[in-house]
């Protein structure tokens, strides 16, 4: 996956998010000295590479009434993991699903889906749903609720590389 | 702010994706039956209220070379505060959780290379004397997470 200087100074200038102008790729690329359409390329690039997930609104789930979410974590049998797994992924309700090394004997779970609801019966139903989905192949499961938060530091990329 | 229903069906649509094209706004407005101003008004209107968090590219955050990993710790009640203060003391700890296991404690270590990624961790269990549980992520599932607005 390679990204080069331009790509990284397209990074620092969006990733705080886009302008809200008519041509905000217009603008963006203006205050970089890009054309435009160099500047589109290379947006489209990076997301066809995976570099950009997606180009969207992220709404504050808790402003709009998801209060309640939940680790939820499960063994699932490894043969199968990652065709369930895609399957739990693509839930309405599930932010991160990510299959993880086991911790074996304090820890058997190698399937992590965060499950977001209006509330913790709510969180608890979608568990239920993903227990449904899971059948069999899932050996055991569990949910971890947060309690406190006890550090939040914003994740920054940092384009300059290795600083 | 309270939140009407073309409110609702902009923040649904554009959950979906924004297209990279001259006129963005545009488009989207079109789609909608709005104006391109009407659309523009009331994205501002949510973003000053904090409905929307973010607008734009989501980049992912090893793509470019970082390295990141969950842990997990059990660390007895009686010792939590002082193993907090240690563990958040350094830089590389992203976020950290208190949860209601016998892992009581989840964090997560951004650092620029892999290797340090260990180095860290081993470091924690020297300063605490406690076990740190590396949850590396072998592979990622596509998200289809939606907030029904």
């Amino acid at each position: 996956m390679s990204i080069d200087a331009t790509d990284r100074r397209i990074i620092a200038a969006t990733q705080g998010g886009l302008p809200l102008v008519p041509e905000p790729y217009a603008a963006v690329a203006a205050a970089l000295g890009l054309e435009q359409e160099d500047l589109c390329d290379r947006l489209r690039t990076m997301q066809a590479r995976g570099v950009i997930r997606r180009v969207a609104v992220a709404p504050n789930h808790y402003a709009l009434g998801m209060v309640a979410n939940g680790m939820s974590v499960w063994d699932v049998e490894d043969g199968v993991v990652a065709e369930l797994g895609a399957r739990v992924g693509a839930l309405e309700f599930v932010s991160h699903c990510y299959e993880r090394s086991r911790a074996r004997p304090v820890w058997p779970y190698n399937l992590f889906a965060m499950i977001h609801g209006a509330s913790r019966d709510a969180v608890e139903e979608k568990r239920a749903r993903i227990a449904d989905l899971l059948g069999a192949a899932c050996r055991g499961n569990d949910i971890l609720y947060s309690t406190r938060i006890l550090k939040k530091t914003g994740l920054r990329l940092r384009p300059e590389g290795g600083s | 702010m309270t939140l009407d229903a073309t409110d609702r069906r902009i923040l649904n649509r554009l959950q979906d994706g924004f297209p990279i094209s001259p006129a963005p706004f545009d488009d989207v407005a079109r789609e909608l039956g709005l104006t391109q101003d009407a659309l523009i008004t009331r994205l501002e209107r949510m973003q000053a209220a904090r409905i929307i968090t973010r607008f734009g590219p989501f980049y992912d955050a090893a793509a470019l070379g970082g390295a990141f990993c969950l842990c997990a710790m059990e660390v007895p009640v009686a010792e939590l505060e002082s193993v907090v203060t240690k563990v958040n003391a350094h830089r590389q700890v992203a976020h950290n959780y208190e949860r209601d296991h016998r892992l009581n404690m989840w964090f997560v270590l951004a650092t620029e290379t892999a290797p340090e990624i260990e180095e860290v961790a081993m470091s924690i269990e020297r300063e605490t004397g406690l076990r740190v549980h590396l949850f590396p992520k072998l592979r990622e599932f596509f998200i289809g997470f939606r907030v029904a607005a």
